[in-house]
């Protein structure tokens, strides 16, 4: 049995208080009314950065800004734009004010998104070791388990974030803004779709489906241990089998809900499976990392480095799965280039190559050159200084995801994007590694937990 | 090559791995072993290095990257700049995206076929090649363990090899 240590405990609660206080700070810097941008823009420039100081910008990128951010209340008065020179500078003013005040929500949503994506991606990646019946993995059964055990409580956060949005508390989906519908001709027509009771039952209907697999799984592979036949090991299958049909379609429209519909006139067709496979090498990720930090503290002796090596396989191909998603995805609408698909790209190439194009660098050349090698794969240090890359890599994959159509040209990486990191991490952590102390770390009943034990290559 | 070999015949995998082990334990020299079909862990249990091929693999797909990477530019961009789509056809860079498949196709190209063509000549097998195996059975279900006879008391060594398994037992001398 693994006992949680005070030290992790500690840690995981003071970076829990840290992003909290973090956090208040964010919302409470945020600016409330157009007096603050103007003094905070003032300020800026005074510190000479000149991220924000693209004045005069080209009236190109203003009509695919205007068609990209449709969420100023005032978009009306950018149609008849150029009729007082005067109104377009409070406009402006008014657009970067929107922005910063969702600003810290967007922090906080992509860091709860984060978090609460690995633990999917490790149920999946659990589900999937039921229903092939894989032989090597059942020693890290716990560990997946364990990290499993986030998905209630950070989905149920998401699910708060969500329901909170459709109250109006921010402006991160500005379809639900009845005044943004009111003038968007494209919106309206997805209103069927995209309202939000239905967005909310949608996403209480598949947190709830994962919740319940994720227990009946657990469950049976608890009562495994104790039982004296198979049957919750073919119980176990059959429930994974369901899982990974109804994850599949859940988690393609969680993907268009909780992410595409951020630019609602936007769509991509292979979207929910690039963020499966974010979420997928993310979850394989903590996954190594877990393992290997708990048989650094002398758990998990069963453990042994094939193990490692084969999860460090895993980071590796799916980390080229990721980029082939990534550049497939990128490369049909840069080459198509119809004005309503590649303004998406438009806006994070001009704003955003700096994570755009670096977590292309963190996710696939980083990982394609330091894993290649076999034997480095085996080697611990290696696999977790790649896991960390990868996780960083991830989360701009998110902020990249999000981050544009909720705050535009006005990011930076400030006080509220850490602290939220910070803060779900804590929990993340607090959540994982005392859900492991609630069983053996070995499947001592599963029918493969001999030839787990005895995998070698 | 050895003057003097036994060759040594087992007709299971398992017990070749095995009586490998106990040859190599006694201090007898293996001098190479004939298998039907590849026997997964001999490469270790024989005491090989470990292969190299990836890592001409991996040159060979930098090489197919760099001249994909060549290629295109001399196609694309210096010889015949072509207006396809209206794509920025007078510099590589911003039109790079649209060669990234075939940068992709090259490397994998290269590094399979260069690697296969290596693994080939490593292997000394070429068309035509006579075959080097000393049983023709050892092409269908026998597996021979070649043994350096020539320091060691070949009565001795034939019983130790009669003990780990063997089948069947032949002295070759090459006088």
């Amino acid at each position: 049995m693994y006992t949680l240590s005070s030290k992790l405990k500690l840690t995981a609660i003071i970076f829990m208080i840290v992003g909290a206080i973090g956090l208040v700070i964010g919302f409470l810097q945020a600016p409330s009314n157009l007096d603050d941008v103007r003094e905070m823009m003032a300020a800026e420039e005074h510190h000479g950065e000149t991220s924000h100081s693209e004045e005069g910008e080209t009236t190109f990128a203003e009509a695919e800004h205007s068609l990209l951010l449709d969420d100023e209340p005032s978009r009306n008065a950018e149609e008849d734009h150029g009729a007082e020179a005067g109104a377009h500078d409070t406009e402006h003013l008014e657009h970067t004010l929107h922005q910063l005040q969702n600003k810290p929500w967007a922090a906080v949503y992509v860091a709860a998104f984060f978090f609460f994506m690995i633990s999917l991606g490790v149920l999946a990646f659990y589900a999937l070791q039921y229903a092939s019946q894989a032989g090597w993995s059942p020693v890290l059964f716990r560990v997946m388990e364990a990290i499993s055990a986030y998905i209630v409580p950070g989905g149920i956060i998401m699910f708060v974030l969500l329901a909170l949005s459709g109250l109006h508390m921010n402006h991160l989906f500005v379809w639900m803004d009845p005044e943004v519908v009111a003038h968007d001709e494209i919106i309206q027509k997805k209103t069927a779709y995209l309202n939000v009771p239905f967005f909310l039952i949608r996403a209480a209907i598949f947190l709830a489906g994962w919740f319940l697999f994720r227990h009946f799984l657990v469950r049976n592979s608890r009562r495994l241990d104790e039982a004296t036949d198979n049957y919750y090991f073919k119980k176990n299958f059959k429930l994974a089998a369901g899982f990974l049909v109804f994850f599949l379609i859940s988690e393609s429209i969680m993907s268009w809900d909780w992410i595409m519909s951020l630019d609602p006139h936007w769509f991509s067709t292979l979207f929910g499976w690039y963020v499966f496979s974010s979420m997928f090498v993310s979850g394989i990720t903590v996954i190594a990392l877990v393992s290997i930090y708990l048989k650094s503290r002398g758990y998990l002796p069963f453990v042994n480095n094939s193990h490692i090596h084969d999860l460090a396989k895993f980071m590796f191909g799916i980390s080229i799965f990721w980029t082939y998603l990534w550049f497939s995805q990128f490369m049909l609408i840069w080459y198509s280039n119809i004005p309503e698909e590649v303004v998406y790209f438009i806006s994070r190439i001009e704003n955003y190559s700096l994570p755009f194009f670096g977590m292309v660098v963190l996710n696939f050349v980083f990982p394609l050159l330091v894993l290649m090698n076999s034997d480095y794969k085996r080697i611990n240090w290696f696999v977790v200084m790649t896991g960390i890359v990868i996780l960083i890599g991830h989360y701009l994959d998110v902020f990249t995801m999000v981050m544009p159509a909720t705050v535009g040209e006005s990011w930076f990486i400030g006080i509220p994007e850490i602290s939220a990191v910070l803060f779900f991490g804590g929990l993340f952590t607090f959540v994982v590694f005392n859900a492991l102390t609630k069983a053996p770390l070995l499947a001592k009943r599963n029918p493969f937990i001999k030839e787990s034990e005895h995998f070698h290559y | 090559m050895a003057s003097k070999v036994i060759h040594a015949i087992y007709n299971d995998d398992d017990l070749l791995l095995q009586a490998v082990k106990q040859v190599r334990e006694a201090r007898y020299h293996i001098g190479e072993i004939y298998t039907p079909m590849p026997v997964h862990g001999l490469d270790k249990a024989m005491g090989l290095e470990p292969t190299r091929l990836a890592i001409t693999s991996f040159l060979y797909g930098v090489v197919g990257f760099a001249v994909s990477i060549a290629m295109m530019n001399f196609i694309m961009i210096e010889d015949w700049p072509q207006d396809i789509g209206g794509k920025p056809s007078f510099s590589f860079i911003q039109n790079m995206p649209a060669f990234v498949p075939i940068m992709f196709e090259l490397t994998v190209f290269f590094a399979a076929h260069l690697m296969v063509i290596t693994f080939y000549m490593r292997s000394r097998l070429w068309p035509f090649k006579e075959a080097e195996n000393p049983d023709v059975r050892t092409t269908d279900d026998m597996f021979l363990m070649e043994v350096d006879a020539a320091n060691h008391n070949v009565d001795e060594l034939t019983k130790f090899l009669y003990d780990t398994g063997a089948a069947e037992i032949k002295l070759i001398d090459n006088k």
